[in-house]
């Protein structure tokens, strides 16, 4: 009798009660989602339960969600129960058990029952959390065989549906995506020397776009697609420059004796972030994206940082810390204190800036991994060759 | 009990609307998802994606300052010239970790390196920077990048022209040594010199 009572007060509470009751739970709940967007490490993850899928669907869901920061539960422990059915299709249903609320219910059709859970997926994230979810989205990576060439993939961002971009046969770097277009900027060695191309991926037409005496490679892409930051070692050390995504009006940003990589843009196109070192420390800096003035920004807690991306909502820098072993830090993009999330290299965020893609090593080999930076939920994909990393993904 | 009684009539009021605002028989929204079962929308794949050689820049064009070889010499000065990675295969120069700064043991390789280009003035040079893996992969395609202009540096100072040396870097995707520890690290650490007759 005990269990049923609880039971009924939990969801009939009466009258003013009642209200009284959902302002709390309402309150509780923008408290939990504040939480959760806004102390990468610290959030707890949004407990979930999913009943009546299975195969191909079950597995796109979990993974999809558990990057995103859900945890899968019972029905009973559940804060929202994602119920329906993958036989034939995609069907489901999103019931909030706080307020025993049906939040929305939902069939999909067409395309393989794969991309219709992705979609649900996505809906399940949208609805819960406010944020465009991330299920349908693609990522370019570098695939390297054993004899040290390789090739330019993407691939869906579990790693589904790879498609080789390149056939050089030879070294390859550093992929970047040209923003909201099916294109890839990436270096390739197949020239010969590292030289940085643009690759349009609806029509397989990739022309070179810097080929100068020594290294080109790093290549950063500005929110607007219209400049491209880059490191050349033209003028006798390799140094952040910056030209129109065509190569023209091509300028020097860092004139430096040290060794600049990795240059990202920040969110509003003002600055480019990059790796490189200071009284012989190596640090992150940022560098006006028109020329001026290089400012540090200060990575308190970690030490040797590379590889920075800067998050589309331009609050945080992931990064890689290189302190003997590799891992993955995140910090205010203002500088200030690091915190260290989990052992990998190369971050790039998602558009939802919390979930990152990463490049983890074992046994000497990479592997792709997708990060949820804000609960730390990690979870490795499907490898291509013998080590893949450098992920990128499109945004 | 006397709660239960009070609980149980609204419990099943709230079980009605929850019926009458949705469940499993409802007419549910048909959400179509585009793409084909394969592949990418828009992705034509396949076909001959070799480079074209149209739409690049000038690779003299723009200025630079230089750190002490100055400004390199542009690629086409070395362009169909013959590799030859044997001859100065003895004088691999080999670094420190994270480091860029040519060592003084190093520096009689150096010295060979440089006779061999001054006893042959038709001859050009490659160096070759490599990395061992305990860095990133772009943070040590730079160092590669600046242990290679170390070495021209060092070469000029020693009175080779820097107009006849061209840098290549590879950070760690060619270790001289595949293993993990402390001496394959040091043998990865290094420079290559390949020396550059002119074509025939």
């Amino acid at each position: 009798m005990k269990n049923i009572i609880l039971h009924s007060i939990k969801i009939a509470l009466p009258g003013c009660l009642l209200l009284a009751a959902l302002n709390v739970c309402l309150a509780q709940q923008e408290i939990d989602i504040g939480k959760n967007i806004t102390v990468p490490g610290q959030a707890k993850p949004i407990p979930i339960s999913l009943e009546g899928f299975s195969g191909e669907t079950l597995d796109v869901l979990k993974f999809d969600l558990y990057v995103q920061g859900f945890s899968f539960v019972t029905p009973d422990a559940a804060k929202y129960r994602i119920s329906g059915s993958s036989a034939g299709n995609v069907q489901g249903l999103v019931t909030d058990t706080i307020f025993k609320k049906i939040m929305f219910s939902r069939s999909y059709s067409g395309a393989t029952l794969r991309k219709q859970a992705h979609a649900f997926a996505d809906d399940i994230v949208e609805t819960i959390s406010g944020k465009k979810g991330i299920g349908q989205t693609k990522i370019a990576f570098k695939a390297q065989s054993p004899r040290g060439s390789g090739e330019i993939y993407i691939a869906d961002f579990d790693g589904h549906n790879p498609l080789e971009v390149t056939h050089d046969d030879s070294i390859v770097a550093a992929p970047t995506w040209a923003p909201h277009k099916l294109a890839l900027y990436y270096t390739s060695y197949q020239p010969g020397n590292p030289d940085i191309f643009y690759h349009n991926l609806s029509t397989g037409d990739r022309t070179i776009v810097a080929k100068f005496s020594g290294l080109n490679t790093g290549a950063a892409i500005s929110p607007d697609g219209t400049r491209m930051a880059l490191i050349l070692s033209k003028s006798g050390s390799p140094d952040i420059w910056v030209c129109n995504v065509d190569g023209t009006n091509l300028k020097q940003l860092t004139r430096t004796p040290e060794d600049e990589s990795s240059p990202c843009w920040s969110p509003d196109g003002q600055w480019i972030c990059f790796a490189t070192k200071m009284n012989a420390r190596r640090v992150l800096a940022k560098v006006p994206a028109g020329g001026g003035a290089v400012q540090r920004i200060p990575t308190s807690g970690v030490s040797s940082p590379t590889e920075p991306d800067w998050s589309p909502d331009g609050k945080w820098i992931a990064f890689t810390s290189q302190m003997g072993d590799f891992n993955i830090c995140v910090v205010p993009a203002t500088g200030g204190t690091a915190t260290l999330l989990v052992a990998g290299e190369d971050p790039s965020w998602s558009s939802n800036s919390r979930t990152l893609i990463c490049a983890r090593r074992s046994g000497g080999r990479y592997t792709l991994s997708v990060l949820d930076a804000m609960t730390k939920q990690v979870k490795d994909i499907g490898r291509i060759s013998g080590n893949d990393s450098q992920p990128a993904w499109a945004k | 009990m006397k709660m239960t009684k009070l609980i149980y009539p609204l419990a099943f009021a709230l079980a009605i609307t929850l019926a009458s605002t949705g469940c499993h028989n409802r007419q549910v929204k048909v959400t179509p998802i585009p793409g084909s079962k394969t592949g990418m929308p828009g992705y034509a794949g396949g076909g001959d994606t070799r480079p074209t050689t149209g739409g690049t820049f000038d690779p003299n064009a723009g200025g630079g300052v230089g750190t002490g070889g100055g400004q390199l010499a542009g690629l086409d000065e070395f362009e169909g010239m013959i590799k030859d990675p044997s001859a100065l295969a003895a004088y691999t120069v080999h670094f420190g970790f994270d480091s860029a700064v040519i060592k003084s043991s190093e520096k009689s390789n150096l010295e060979a390196v440089a006779a061999a280009l001054k006893g042959d003035p038709n001859t050009k040079l490659l160096v070759e920077g490599n990395c061992d893996d305990r860095g990133t992969e772009e943070y040590n395609r730079s160092l590669g990048e600046r242990r290679a202009l170390a070495a021209r540096e060092a070469l000029a100072k020693d009175g080779v022209d820097p107009a006849r040396i061209r840098t290549i870097s590879y950070g760690k995707d060619k270790p001289a040594d595949p293993g993990h520890d402390e001496a394959a690290w040091a043998k990865n650490r290094r420079d290559d010199f390949v020396l550059l007759h002119p074509k025939p």
